[in-house]
């Protein structure tokens, strides 16, 4: 029969998605939810103590009668060696994977797995999963790291942006973005199959590739400010912000980073993330119990009129 | 048949015992050098009294043959034990030189009346470190006559109760484990609740609570913190933060208190300064008189204040000087307080001086540069100094999407500060940003 610790470290075991706030490393967050797990896994009430049985002799009154009557009486007491005090917590490490990491600047979805569901992580990373980012930029400034916290190289001037402008360049964009991935996803474009796959938007490139922008829409433009929405992958974060960089230099202008924010990876969306007043075990438990029951619910939904996937992840 | 003269074969009986003692004397020496050995991590066990690893059967055979008379006087197998070793002691004294560290053992201060034959030995011996050369010994004599008693041999059922079978401690082990269910020591600390697990990862920590014993070492230390008046339920605490308080002397530790009551601390406040920074008392009279000259002086507080300070952080007492050297540096050079805005800052939140200088410096750039608080208003609520900087952020930014971010209290729906920063963010929704919590979760997912 498992401990009781055993059996909610076996609740833990499954994928789940938090929001790591701007300005913190990955790691600290990784560390701080393995502690708080722990926390709550040794939380759980430990066994009943064991007990050992130790004889101990009745003091002979007469000895010099030579009596022969010998009394022992067996005596329980505890077994002091398996007590918490002495054993220390049941678990000490649990393993903690991260999925696609965020940097120091970024913010956003950051997808964390359990225990066995590690390999599900590494499963769900292959398979080419796109992401969804919200890219918050600012005209008129060059910066040495693409970011607003680099050192400024140069300054220009931007009145002559305008949002169609803007939009005309990144419509040329992804028009190259779409034209990389058609070359890498290594499919013939005379066939029906891929014409079809290509019309709903599933081609994935074929084994390695560069970092490929499937999706690129303006979402606000006040000059200086403007937001970028972005679905891509492969990616990393300081491509983003270079991408942003590479805008201003086609406006004729420039322009840095002010903002990286995921909100969706892969099936993670950023609904569901725990932000960190809700990085305890409880919560942990109920956010993987849901990821699960949203899988099957959608597994079903797509098995249901024989429709067969395939570029989707299928983990459960 | 051959028969050995009469004189020869006690001497047999003598001779092979004696040989068992010396086997188990130079055992003896093993064990001694196995504790001298120093190892992290690693417990090693005293042994109180050898006599207890030797085999019974040659404390038998001893006692049956050698000394007939001690059993009938002592059934108590540790007084036997005792004279045993005597029996040994003056059977070696009466013969040879001895090197007395090696063979005394436990308290002997009784002189044996033994009926043992002295045996003149023709070749003249001497012991070469508690041990006897063998050689001459064996030349006189036939060693093939068996031993009078065996290993195999029965006992009477009697002499198997009375008989202490020592337990199979290791003599070396990488967990206290193994010593907790005979050591009384570590079974009356695990009453106390303190946490063994931790204290034995550390360094020779472990070893040192196996030798210590309860009645001597540990009990008067328990009752001098007691009468001190640190709380039962602390004490625990007070030894998994710092077991040394266990083997620091008494008149250290109640000159200490004396200096500390002679600063006019009252006995409560000593109490709790030493419940809550358990290496206090460790620290030398010399080091906490300069400590707190240091802080009545940098600080220029008066005497009350001071005491008042260290009584709410003694770790001020315990740790470096350098770290609070640099964080006054930082306040008053860099963040630009003043010399009385400092002291009143001190006053409030001690914890200031022991702060992170990095986390100090990023909370009062952004409090100050960027939600433009100035200096005067910092001074009175010095809790946001000591705050989360994530926190400040989002709630900051909350209310300014909210357009309620006003910290002046001159103008209308003025925020305190107090209350932006002590809330939990249930409070702080429904009274300060008059909005849900699940609002508040919302904006921090677009942050």
């Amino acid at each position: 029969m498992a401990r009781a610790s055993v059996r909610v470290f076996h609740k833990l075991e499954g994928l789940f998605s938090i929001y790591k706030p701007p300005g913190v490393h990955w790691k600290l967050v990784r560390d701080t939810i393995e502690t708080n797990l722990l926390k709550g896994i040794n939380a759980a009430p430990p066994p009943a103590p064991r007990q050992r049985v130790q004889f101990l002799a009745e003091p002979t009154s007469v000895v010099a009668e030579g009596s022969n009557e010998l009394t022992l009486s067996a005596a329980s007491v505890p077994a002091l060696a398996h007590h918490p005090l002495v054993s220390g917590p049941e678990f000490l490490h649990i393993g903690v994977g991260v999925g696609h990491r965020l940097d120091v600047f970024s913010s956003g979805v950051l997808v964390l797995g359990v225990g066995q569901s590690n390999k599900a992580l590494t499963d769900l990373y292959r398979s080419h999963v796109t992401r969804d980012y919200t890219l918050e930029g600012e005209l008129g400034m060059a910066t040495d790291n693409f970011s607003h916290t680099g050192r400024l190289i140069e300054r220009t001037t931007y009145d002559h942006i305008t949002r169609d402008k803007l939009e005309r360049v990144l419509a040329m964009m992804q028009g190259s973005n779409q034209k990389a991935l058609l070359t890498y996803s290594k499919v013939d474009m005379s066939t029906q199959g891929a014409y079809e796959l290509a019309v709903k938007g599933e081609l994935r490139p074929d084994g390695k590739s560069p970092p490929i922008m499937t999706g690129l829409r303006l979402l606000h433009f006040q000059p200086p400010h403007f937001t970028l929405e972005v679905q891509c992958l492969n990616e990393t974060q300081r491509y983003l912000c270079r991408i942003l960089h590479e805008v201003g230099l086609e406006l004729r202008s420039t322009a840095v980073c002010k903002g990286v924010r995921r909100t969706r990876d892969g099936p993670f969306t950023i609904q569901h993330a725990l932000t960190h007043q809700h990085w305890t075990s409880t919560d942990v438990i109920q956010a993987i119990r849901q990821y699960r029951s949203s899988r099957k619910a959608s597994k079903a939904k797509h098995t249901q009129p024989g429709k067969d996937t395939g570029t989707t992840d299928h983990l459960c | 048949m051959y028969r050995p003269p009469s004189h020869v074969t006690m001497s047999c009986v003598f001779i092979t015992d004696i040989y068992m003692a010396l086997t188990c004397i130079q055992h003896c020496q093993r064990c001694t050098s196995l504790l001298r050995s120093r190892s992290v991590g690693i417990t090693t066990l005293q042994y109180s009294t050898d006599a207890q690893h030797w085999p019974a059967a040659l404390w038998n055979s001893f006692i049956v043959r050698v000394l007939p008379s001690v059993l009938q006087r002592s059934p108590n197998p540790s007084q036997t034990r005792q004279r045993w070793n005597l029996g040994v002691r003056s059977y070696c004294e009466s013969h040879a030189k001895v090197q007395p560290s090696q063979t005394k053992h436990g308290n002997t201060d009784e002189l044996p009346e033994t009926d043992m034959v002295s045996y003149q030995n023709p070749v003249s011996h001497q012991l070469i470190d508690g041990g006897m050369l063998l050689k001459e010994w064996q030349t006189a004599f036939d060693l093939d006559d068996a031993p009078g008693h065996s290993a195999l041999e029965e006992i009477s059922h009697e002499e198997a109760v009375h008989m202490n079978i020592p337990a199979a401690l290791p003599p070396v082990s990488i967990s206290l484990k193994d010593y907790v269910n005979e050591s009384e020591t570590l079974g009356k600390l695990i009453q106390l609740g303190v946490q063994l697990w931790k204290l034995e990862q550390r360094p020779n920590v472990g070893s040192m609570l196996l030798r210590l014993d309860f009645q001597t070492d540990v009990t008067p230390r328990l009752v001098f913190l007691k009468q001190l008046g640190v709380d039962d339920s602390r004490l625990g605490y007070l030894i998994s933060h710092n077991p040394f308080i266990l083997t620091e002397s008494l008149e250290n530790l109640q000159a200490r208190v004396a200096y500390l009551r002679s600063k006019k601390f009252s006995a409560e406040s000593v109490a709790s300064m030493v419940s809550r920074a358990p290496y206090l008392l460790n620290f030398s009279v010399k080091r906490m008189d300069n400590r707190l000259g240091f802080y009545q002086q940098q600080l220029g507080l008066s005497a009350q204040k001071t005491r008042d300070v260290v009584a709410r952080l003694p770790r001020l007492l315990c740790g470096s000087l350098e770290t609070v050297k640099e964080n006054l540096k930082i306040c008053k050079l860099e963040m630009g307080f003043r010399e009385n805005e400092l002291q009143h800052i001190v006053t409030v939140i001690p914890k200031v001086l022991t702060a992170n200088k990095r986390k100090l410096t990023q909370i009062f750039d952004y409090i100050h540069n960027t939600m433009n608080i100035p200096h005067d208003l910092i001074v009175k609520f010095p809790q946001v100094l000591n705050a989360k900087y994530l926190r400040i952020k989002e709630r900051h930014l909350f209310l300014q999407y909210l357009d309620k971010a006003q910290y002046d209290p001159a103008k209308p729906n003025y925020i305190c500060l107090d209350k932006l920063v002590s809330l939990p963010d249930e409070a702080f929704c429904t009274e300060v940003a008059s909005a849900t919590l699940k609002d508040f979760e919302l904006f921090q997912k677009t942050m």
